[in-house]
């Protein structure tokens, strides 16, 4: 993952002006319910994220935002205003395209240039705005150049530059960073951020990429069958997801079942499969457990091996290694413990003189209650 | 060794390397041989390179082509710069320049070859402009599935000769032809309308209409191939459906609209059939004059003076056009 620095946000999300408002927005093709009573704010300068797998409804929720889909019912708002029959060339929000929409009959600066045609100003100083719109995505000098000739990291930036220089409230990224490969991809992330940070326009992004949400993000809807599942901040959403399919869809989750014994003062007794009698928090169990049947579902990270020797001030558990998988810089072992019917993923970082371990070997696994999430 | 390694790997149905073959040869023939084998080398390797399978493979096609195409050009050619005979003699072969003098001086010939320049180019902008909103729509507004079901629609017409259409429109146009009988039972006309009939409009209509297809079908494709999503960029950067059309679609569709142009432009100067039906023999276009020369007042080298003339012109416009119009053919490479 980048290590992208969080933004130094200006001000707390909860407290900027409202930028873009979903009403109970339904979509349908046909008989296909595409967006399912979607409800959300997106405040002014936001760097917001649609994340969901593909055909989840994200795509057509940022296009109902362009205005290139009508909504069944509901009502979407940029900036307080409705936007029924509010056709896509007056709306406040320009779009980079998942395909990038380059203009392939023009050249850069004109494909640059092409919305500045009903804007105001001499020809002089359409020509420098396009210059200035190039040099911020790094594309100086290139305006001359047919747009068919450039890759695809270049197509990219003109789309963004394309956008950027109508200064919309809103900038609307169809999975913008898809057809780059990964190097490109993370380069791309970066800049994307700093981009935002500098011209502070609403940035949406839609992505089927959790680690690209992740990254670049201040919040997050994640979006399953037409519906978002859960909308918050990056950590939030990694760290306490409300659902095992959030939890499956971001990161890897390991799930053991567990019972509740008893709830009471904030507190939840609960009884984990190989873990033992334990007591958490109830801000741990997000999506509101009612008690009885329930999994308790905890990061790979969250674990630690024991090796020969070590102790612990958190709870252990023993068990045997049944599959290593070496990354370079992570290990991740596949060990089951003691009592339990699947093994659980735990990765390790390979610090300097950290041995990696066989298959086959007994070891102790080291864990917190406070990292445990509970799952109806 | 190197070699020998690759020749095992082509297989025993490869011919061997002949460099490989060459110090065998030497010592067995001696030095004198060495040219004609070297010659014979240079055929086997022509025999397996990939040009003279493309030439066997387009030899039947080449054959039929330079026998039924170039030899009568040259013919045409050749006897252009020929004297007229007497009925008799027929042709003599004596080498003149008075054909072309005729061809391009004589005000007849100049006002007919202006009038199948300016009919066809009528016709190509009509075929054109109304080609278009059909393409536009099948591209833009039927369904996927069913564009094709479209397309073979609007081949329907070829399905009966171009001969028995041009007839048709002369049954629909004429004196007691639809049109006027069913205007006139109708109560709105008393005289029959003469506009219709007998003269350049009717051509038109009637060339417009054979020619529909041949316009339809390459801006169809010019049009299929645009994004979709550049139309939407269009919108989204502020332009109105109109002006994104304007701006996007139809420079888009130029490449498709030149092949429109030139596929209807070219034959349509070289028409016979219509002017002679349609235009009931009153108004020739150069296809008549050159037939009327060839059979009727029986002057050769005329009437091939005037087929090489109209060729050299129709060139010059055709290249005139696609030069022109460069600038939109290099767009999609």
């Amino acid at each position: 993952m980048n290590n992208v620095p969080q933004a130094a946000a200006p001000a707390p999300i909860a407290s900027r002006p409202t930028m873009i408002e979903f009403r109970d927005v339904h979509k349908y093709y046909g008989d296909y319910h595409a967006l399912r009573g979607i409800n959300a704010t997106i405040k002014a300068g936001e760097f917001f994220s649609l994340l969901g797998p593909s055909g989840c409804g994200k795509t057509t929720l940022l296009r109902t935002i362009a205005g290139f889909e009508d909504i069944s019912s509901g009502a979407v708002l940029i900036d307080g205003k409705h936007m029924v029959d509010v056709p896509a060339n007056v709306r406040p929000t320009n779009m980079v395209f998942q395909s990038y929409a380059i203009f392939p009959h023009l050249t850069v600066e004109q494909n640059v240039g092409f919305g500045l045609r009903r804007e105001g100003g001499t020809p002089a100083e359409k020509a420098r705005r396009v210059e200035e719109a190039l040099e911020m995505v790094g594309l100086k000098g290139f305006g001359k150049r047919a747009a068919h000739a450039l890759s695809g990291g270049q197509r990219q930036r003109v789309a963004l530059a394309r956008a950027l220089i109508l200064k919309p409230k809103v900038l609307l990224l169809d999975e913008p960073l898809s057809a780059l490969d990964k190097k490109m991809r993370e380069q791309m992330q970066v800049e994307l951020i700093r981009l935002q940070r500098q011209v502070g326009i609403t940035f949406i992004l839609v992505t089927h990429d959790q680690e690209e949400a992740l990254v670049m993000s201040d919040r997050i809807a994640v979006m399953f069958e037409g519906q978002i599942a859960q909308l918050a901040d990056p950590e939030t959403l990694y760290r306490r997801p409300n659902s095992r399919q959030v939890a499956n869809f971001i990161g890897v989750m390991n799930f053991l079942p567990a019972k509740v014994l008893t709830e009471a003062a904030g507190r939840i007794a609960i009884d984990v499969q190989g873990l033992g009698q334990t007591e958490i928090d109830a801000t741990q169990a997000p999506g509101a457990v009612t008690g009885g049947e329930i999994s308790v579902g905890f990061r790979p990270e969250t674990l630690t091996m024991l090796y020969e020797g070590q102790t612990t001030t958190e709870r252990e558990t023993p068990g045997t290694i049944e599959e290593v998988v070496y990354y370079g810089d992570m290990t991740y072992y596949d060990v089951r413990l003691d009592g339990v019917d699947s093994p659980v993923r735990i990765s390790m970082r390979n610090v300097f003189g950290r041995p990696v371990l066989d298959i086959g070997t007994r070891t102790r696994v080291a864990w917190s209650a406070g990292a445990l999430v509970l799952f109806r | 060794m190197r070699r020998e390694a690759k020749s095992r790997r082509l297989g025993p149905f490869h011919a061997p390397d002949p460099v490989q073959t060459e110090p065998d040869t030497a010592r067995q023939a001696g030095a004198g041989d060495r040219g004609g084998m070297e010659e014979k080398s240079r055929w086997h390797r022509f025999r397996r390179s990939e040009a003279f399978a493309g030439l066997t493979l387009i030899s039947p096609t080449a054959l039929y082509a330079l026998l039924l195409l170039v030899a009568p050009l040259a013919t045409i050619l050749v006897y252009s710069f020929l004297t007229d005979g007497d009925t008799v003699t027929r042709i003599v072969w004596e080498f003149t320049f008075e054909n072309y003098i005729t061809t391009w001086t004589q005000p007849i010939y100049r006002a007919v070859m202006m009038r199948s320049l300016s009919v066809s180019m009528m016709v190509t902008a009509v075929t054109v402009i109304l080609a278009f909103p059909v393409a536009y729509y099948v591209s833009f507004h039927v369904a996927p599935g069913r564009k094709a079901l479209w397309l073979f629609l609007i081949t329907i017409p070829f399905w009966t000769s171009y001969l028995i259409r041009v007839f048709l429109w002369k049954v629909i146009l004429g004196y007691n032809g639809v049109i006027n009988s069913g205007l006139t039972s109708l109560g709105l006309i008393d005289e029959p309308l003469t506009f219709i009939l007998y003269n350049v409009n009717s051509i038109v209509l009637t060339l417009a209409h054979a020619y529909a297809p041949f316009a339809i079908l390459p801006i169809f494709v010019a049009l299929e191939k645009i994004d979709r999503s550049l139309l939407e960029a269009g919108q989204d950067l502020g332009e109105s459906r109109l002006m994104t059309f304007w701006r996007v679609t139809l420079p888009l569709a130029m490449p498709g609209v030149v092949a429109a142009v030139l596929i209807v432009l070219i034959p349509t100067i070289g028409d016979y059939v219509t002017p002679q039906l349609i235009g009931g023999g009153k108004i020739p276009m150069i296809a008549n004059l050159i037939q009327s020369q060839m059979l009727d007042q029986d002057n050769r080298p005329l009437g091939s003076a005037l087929a090489v003339s109209a060729m050299l012109i129709v060139t010059v416009v055709a290249l005139a056009f696609v030069l022109l119009n460069a600038r939109f053919l290099r767009v999609k490479k």
